[in-house]
């Protein structure tokens, strides 16, 4: 692998680590695979771009968020006020958000930016390294800020809901208050994610959220099979580090010609397996119980 | 302090599977009151609580909670006033989250829920109390603060959850079977801290039991449901007087 694919993967690591945090809040805090999140990534990409255009690239990453949070509160809205069921009520917003970004993007299917101003060029004037570094420090700024989010008292109850939304009932939290938040932070870091990710690569695409749940869970449960599940913070850190490692085997991958046609269905098969895994485990082992219950009446 | 006038719930209306949960049921608790609840299966014990905790809405009637009325408040509103224990000892707890954060969400929740939201972690003082608390269950919790909820036993869950229901002095504390599940000596101790914590905190209570003996053991009225309707409500000398055996013979 070159020099240049390697910090390139870091880079796109760290900015897809983003979408991962997201899924992280969604998926392991609240209990369920939002799959809001495809449709807030790209609608944090299209408006992000029509402000890049606009002239305004920060701006742009805060409108990202923005409306990636929007699309949350609407998932919620229908999860929590409307007993849609959680799956379906991300279904129906990310379903919806297409249309909504089309209509974003002025009916175009796709914004360049390539010779735009962008987050990027305007770091690139104060540092060198500007793509690695303005990454890294988006990703570490929202990972910490979700890190130190956690440990507040509505970052407990957040957390309470997920874990045991029963006892949170009888603990008088409003678990439907808590659920709006949860989504709302998960679809606005995606949004961000979608945002930079469409300053970083100089366009916008109406595709782009397309199977981002999938892609995020592999990092996500890549970072957790390396580092194991701690602490908050640890889980945080090792979501952002699992991302940069997707990143980087894929470059790997590449670099021997591997067909990224591939990419999506091994992403899966990840996702797949390591949910699993606990259930082929005890499933092997009831086998081999059996096995040795068996050969044990023989030789008696 | 509880007001229940005139409660109906019915399940299933108009349908073949209709049943009459509640039927017209009054019950008024007055402070420090300590009533134990007995009956069959299905005889209305669990649908009661459930009605007060606002799982559900009665059908009609209303329910004053210390000259409150709730009778149409969500349930989590409720919950601010109201202490919980199931039968259950996994539903009481967030599996998790360390017994402090537990702790710490029960303990905030209950003194005022909208008073720093975002303060960050848990002060020296509030640690020192939930170890001081924890120290009283007297089962070796208050060196395991950082432990996750999850790796306690059913027993430990139970009083860790109890502790959580009582850390502010409810206005009302409601046990549904809360030591059913638990191995008899576990139950014996759960029940014993019950017992002590009630007394000392004076807490108005509402306890379901299927144990007949303690249900005439403990508290000072005993109150048994038949059929969505209170079949018998004795305190005083009529319950000094009431027997074990007396009691099986209602059922």
């Amino acid at each position: 692998m070159t020099m240049v694919a390697f910090t390139g993967a870091v880079e796109l690591g760290l900015i897809f680590a983003l979408l991962a945090l997201g899924i992280f809040v969604a998926y392991r805090i609240l209990g369920v695979p939002d799959l809001t999140v495809e449709g807030s990534f790209a609608a944090g990409a299209s408006v992000g771009a029509m402000l890049v255009v606009a002239g305004h690239p920060f701006l742009g990453l805060v409108a990202s968020a923005a409306v990636g949070a929007g699309a949350g509160l609407v998932t919620s809205v229908l999860q929590t006020k409307l007993k849609v069921q959680p799956i379906l009520a991300g279904i129906l917003t990310m379903t919806a958000s297409y249309s909504v970004n089309l209509y974003i993007m002025g009916g175009r299917s796709n914004i360049p930016l390539l010779r735009e101003e962008t987050v990027f060029t305007a770091a690139g004037r104060v540092m060198n390294n500007e793509r690695l570094l303005f990454s890294l420090f988006v990703t570490v700024l929202v990972g910490a800020a979700l890190g130190l989010f956690f440990h507040t008292r509505l970052g407990l109850a957040l957390r309470a809901t997920g874990d045991n939304d029963e006892m949170v009932r009888a603990s008088s939290i409003n678990s439907a208050f808590t659920k709006t938040v949860g989504l709302c932070i998960a679809n606005g870091i995606a949004g961000l994610s979608g945002g930079l990710i469409a300053q970083y690569q100089g366009f916008a695409d109406i595709n782009m959220g397309f199977g981002m749940v999938v892609v995020a869970m592999a990092s996500l449960i890549i970072g957790e099979a390396v580092f194991g599940r701690r602490s908050v913070i640890w889980n945080i850190a090792s979501v952002i580090v699992g991302a940069v490692i997707y990143r980087l085997i894929l470059a790997f991958a590449l670099s021997f010609r591997f067909n990224p046609a591939n990419l999506r269905a091994i992403s899966a098969i990840i996702v797949a397996a390591a949910i699993s895994f606990p259930a082929i485990k005890r499933q092997w082992e009831l086998f081999m119980l059996k096995r040795r219950a068996k050969r044990g009446a023989k030789s008696a | 302090m509880l007001e229940f006038e005139n409660v109906s719930k019915v399940f299933h209306p108009n349908t073949q599977n209709e049943r009459v949960a509640l039927d017209n049921v009054s019950l008024s608790l007055k402070d420090g009151d300590f009533v134990t609840i007995v009956g069959g299966n299905g005889a209305g014990k669990t649908t009661i609580m459930n009605a007060i905790s606002g799982i559900f809405l009665a059908d009609s009637g209303r329910i004053l909670l210390d000259g409150e009325d709730i009778t149409f408040l969500p349930e989590y509103k409720r919950a601010r006033h109201i202490g919980r224990l199931f039968q259950d000892p996994m539903k009481g707890t967030a599996p998790n989250m360390t017994i402090a954060e537990n702790l710490y969400l029960a303990y905030r929740q209950a003194t005022g829920p909208k008073i720093g939201r975002f303060s960050i972690g848990i002060s020296k003082p509030i640690m020192n109390f939930f170890r001081e608390q924890l120290a009283q269950l007297d089962l070796g919790l208050e060196n395991r603060l950082k432990t996750k909820i999850g790796l306690l036993s059913g027993g430990q869950r139970q009083a860790v959850t109890l502790l959580m229901a009582t850390i502010c002095t409810p206005k009302l504390l409601m046990l549904d079977e809360h030591t059913a599940a638990l191995d008899p000596a576990t139950g014996e101790k759960v029940l014993r801290l019950t017992k002590e914590i009630i007394a000392r905190d004076k807490i108005t209570t509402l306890m379901i039991t299927h144990d007949i003996p303690s249900s005439l053991a403990m508290g000072n009225r005993t109150i048994m449901l038949d059929g969505g309707k209170i079949a018998m409500d004795i305190s005083g000398e009529e319950r000094e007087n009431m027997t074990v055996e007396k009691l099986y013979g209602m059922f």
